[in-house]
């Protein structure tokens, strides 16, 4: 670990910090219906598709929207896909995504995770990847943050039937929000040398005589919403570690920021529609110390020689990054690498600019750890904030239980139906994850897609489960994903931790809407204290530890115990 | 069937807007205001595109910097870009690993090999090295041309990119455009 290594964490959190308050004040203000700059344009989206913008919805009008319109888009991606040999823009003649792996990147990215079984270099058209994925990087987020404001509404609103109405929220995410931000940030990404084209592939001759394939397309205008929806789905293969998607240590600096930035302006948001701007900072607070932890450790565990190789300068150096530089770029080091990777997977991003797979076993572990916890440290844009919410309700409980009242979280009280919808969203997430794990490592359709053999090929299997249930989208990558069994588990993963989690979710702020407020007593616990954020920072590590402990320690924890004894496995 | 109906004539309506309309906007302004970068900074010797400044490529003459090892395809296949994936506790990491270090050492005997050197980048296509890892080759590249180390020395050291702004990101070195000055260097 180097000075010039934290110094680059530092100021990433502070421009953050900076920008996230007036971005955060905006989605209120945008979200309490206050702003309508954009009316013509919205207008026409309403008018073409038949949407009554007057129409308030009840949480199960909302859910049902919701899911109706993922489904629809879901099979148009899909069609898009199988039909990409007739459809303009595929300069290389590319064909027709097969239908399995057509259905699990539809699911994929329709439910913002970015799970990619395939090697998209030779896969997908320019057109696939416009219409049909780029697209999903837009609604799957807006998708996700209208959900989170429905929350939002639900604690804010008192005996109130509606929670507002999808379509005017997600089309609003998308054209105030969404789009402007794009459109700048692309083009500061192009300024470093994302590539925007639509030209075939280029040949180049090399000054040995080789030919080369450079491949190319429209990858800024894609990349910029991969980062800022936290979606993740990368142009080529090789992600954000490719140099045409991530070129310079500014256009990784721009796009860790973009992953962070609406997730982050949530909290404040959420303060601001509450009327508590100090809870709202309380969760900021948490998320901030969960995630300077998570670099923390990761950046010290890939600084770390390793152990088995001999004759190799490792050290750090004024002329190298040193440190485990396996699967890493030499323009990122090992800061920039260990701090992408802590992002994109406290949020639901899934981005990579280095391969997880060849972490050292601790540094790997917290990616894992990451999505374990839920993705909840400033976490997937909406979904990282309701996700986050839950584990307010569940300390709001336990400190209830601690001084023997009723809990109330913002003036509603939290009853039984509340806390069992949110154990619902607390218990599907393990149950999914660790029951297809289990049933991979005992069959030998799970076992052949390994790259890796021993504990880290349990890993790999975990992290797979883990990355899909949790909408991430990131991989240890050396397992082979485009299989049957995995196309299939994975694509039927990434949907139940998608929706199946949303519903509880919007059946608890239908309940919170419907609840009469109750001014604060002397009893009431307050939620905008360091000491609710110590407590909020305790529950989610301990439902974490608890949940997912007897997992890590038989993947990273012995891969990494047995390393520095010089065991090896092939 | 209406939210159906409202869903289907939805996405159909925001997949024009979205899915064609802003790529092709973002696609006309990047033409318009930065063209070559847009392009992916191609690299043109006598009418002949010879790379990607972003690219990089496998060098196997000992007249020229080699870049890191490259799991893109075969090595450096721009349309095959990914990493090794291997793990630390493989049998096979540490394997390819040795044979590397005893190719370097031949060269250089004695001399621990910089780690960038004999370890694969995410993409496979790394266009860079570390002032380390381009400075262990000067003897390899000068033996081979005939040309005083120190030379060869101060050309890396003239090519060595710092942090950006001062203290973003790693220093580096961009092997295409290093070797194409050695080759300059030598015409003079």
């Amino acid at each position: 670990m180097t000075a010039n290594g934290w110094l680059q964490f530092v100021v990433y959190f502070i421009v953050l910090l900076v920008c996230i308050r007036p971005l955060g004040i905006y989605m209120a203000r945008l979200f309490n219906g206050e702003l309508h700059f954009l009316r013509p344009i919205e207008n026409l989206i309403y008018r073409a598709s038949g949407v009554r913008t007057d129409e308030e919805m009840n949480w199960r009008e909302y859910a049902g929207a919701m899911l109706i319109f993922s489904f629809v888009s879901l099979v148009l991606t899909y069609l898009i896909e199988r039909l990409q040999h007739v459809l303009p823009w595929n300069p290389q003649h590319l064909p027709a995504v097969g239908a399995l792996l057509a259905w699990n990147t539809a699911a994929s990215f329709t439910t913002n995770t970015n799970w990619q079984a395939y090697s998209n270099d030779v896969t997908m058209s320019y057109f696939t990847q416009m219409a049909g994925l780029a697209y999903h990087n837009f609604f799957s987020a807006a998708v996700g943050i209208a959900v989170a404001i429905a929350l939002v509404r639900g604690i804010a609103r008192r005996e109130s039937k509606t929670i507002g109405n999808f379509w005017v929220d997600a089309t609003r995410t998308c054209l105030y929000i969404l789009v402007p931000l794009c459109i700048v940030f692309a083009l500061a990404l192009v300024s470093q040398g994302v590539i925007q084209n639509l030209h075939p592939y280029t040949i180049a001759h090399t000054p040995e005589h080789q030919t080369q394939t450079i491949a190319q397309g429209p990858v800024a205008s894609q990349e910029v919403i991969k980062e800022l929806g936290t979606n993740g789905g990368g142009f080529f293969s090789a992600n954000s570690s490719h140099p045409f998607e991530n070129p310079t240590p500014f256009s990784n600096f721009i796009e860790m920021f973009l992953i962070f930035l609406i997730g982050g302006a949530l909290t404040v948001t959420l303060g601001r529609m509450t009327g508590s701007p100090g809870h709202g900072w309380a969760v900021f607070a948490c998320m901030s110390i969960l995630f300077a932890a998570g670099f923390a450790a990761c950046y010290w565990a890939e600084s770390q020689p390793n152990p088995a190789l001999h004759h190799v300068a490792q050290q750090t150096s004024s002329l190298q990054a040193g440190g485990n530089m396996e699967g890493k770029e030499t323009r990122f080091g090992i800061a920039h690498s260990a701090l992408f990777a802590t992002i994109t997977t406290d949020a639901s991003c899934g981005a990579v600019n280095s391969m997880h797979d060849s972490f050292t076993p601790l540094g790997g572990m917290i990616p894992l750890i990451n999505i374990m916890l839920g993705e909840i440290i400033f976490g997937g844009v909406g979904s990282g904030l309701y996700g986050m919410l839950i584990y307010v309700v569940l300390s709001v409980f336990i400190a209830g239980l601690m001084v023997g009242r009723t809990p109330e979280y913002l003036g509603k009280k939290i009853e039984s139906y509340d806390v069992k919808m949110t154990m619902l969203y607390v218990l599907i997430f393990p149950l999914v994850i660790l029951t297809l794990t289990a049933v991979s490592v005992l069959s030998h359709a799970g076992l052949s897609s390994l790259a890796n053999n021993g504990p880290h090929g349990f890993t790999e299997i975990l992290y797979a489960y883990v990355s899909t249930a949790g909408n991430n989208g990131s991989a240890f990558a050396g397992l082979n994903a485009n299989t049957p069994w995995y196309n299939v588990s994975t694509g039927f993963n990434v949907l139940v931790g998608r929706f199946l989690m949303m519903i509880p979710m919007l059946a608890l702020a239908g309940n919170l809407a419907r609840k009469k407020s109750i001014p604060p007593s002397p009893g009431t616990f307050p939620v905008n204290t360091p000491l609710f954020t110590i407590l909020l920072t305790g529950v989610i590590l301990i439902v974490g530890a608890l949940t997912f402990f007897p997992a890590l320690s038989l993947g990273p924890i012995l891969e990494h115990l047995l390393l520095q004894h010089g065991t090896l496995f092939s | 069937m209406r939210t159906l109906n409202i869903a289907i004539r939805y996405t159909i309506v925001t997949t024009i807007l979205l899915g064609i309309v802003y790529p092709l906007v973002v696609t006309g302004l990047a033409q318009l205001l930065m063209r070559d970068k847009a392009n992916g900074q191609l690299i043109v010797r006598d009418g002949q595109v010879v790379g990607s400044a972003l690219i990089g490529q496998g060098f196997t003459s000992p007249r020229y910097f080699h870049s890191r090892p490259s799991a893109a395809g075969n090595g450096y296949d721009a349309t095959s870009s990914g990493g090794s994936n291997l793990a630390q506790s493989n049998q096979a990491l540490v394997t390819r690993i040795d044979g590397d270090v005893a190719a370097w050492q031949k060269i250089n005997p004695g001399q621990p090999v910089p780690i960038g050197l004999v370890t694969t980048s995410a993409s496979g296509l790394d266009p860079d090295l570390s002032p380390a890892d381009a400075l262990y080759q000067v003897p390899m590249i000068a033996a081979a041309r005939h040309l005083p180390e120190a030379t060869v020395r101060s050309l890396v050291e003239s090519h060595i990119q710092g942090r950006q702004f001062g203290f973003l990101g790693e220093p580096r070195v961009n092997v295409l455009e290093l070797n194409l000055a050695l080759d300059d260097l030598q015409e003079k």
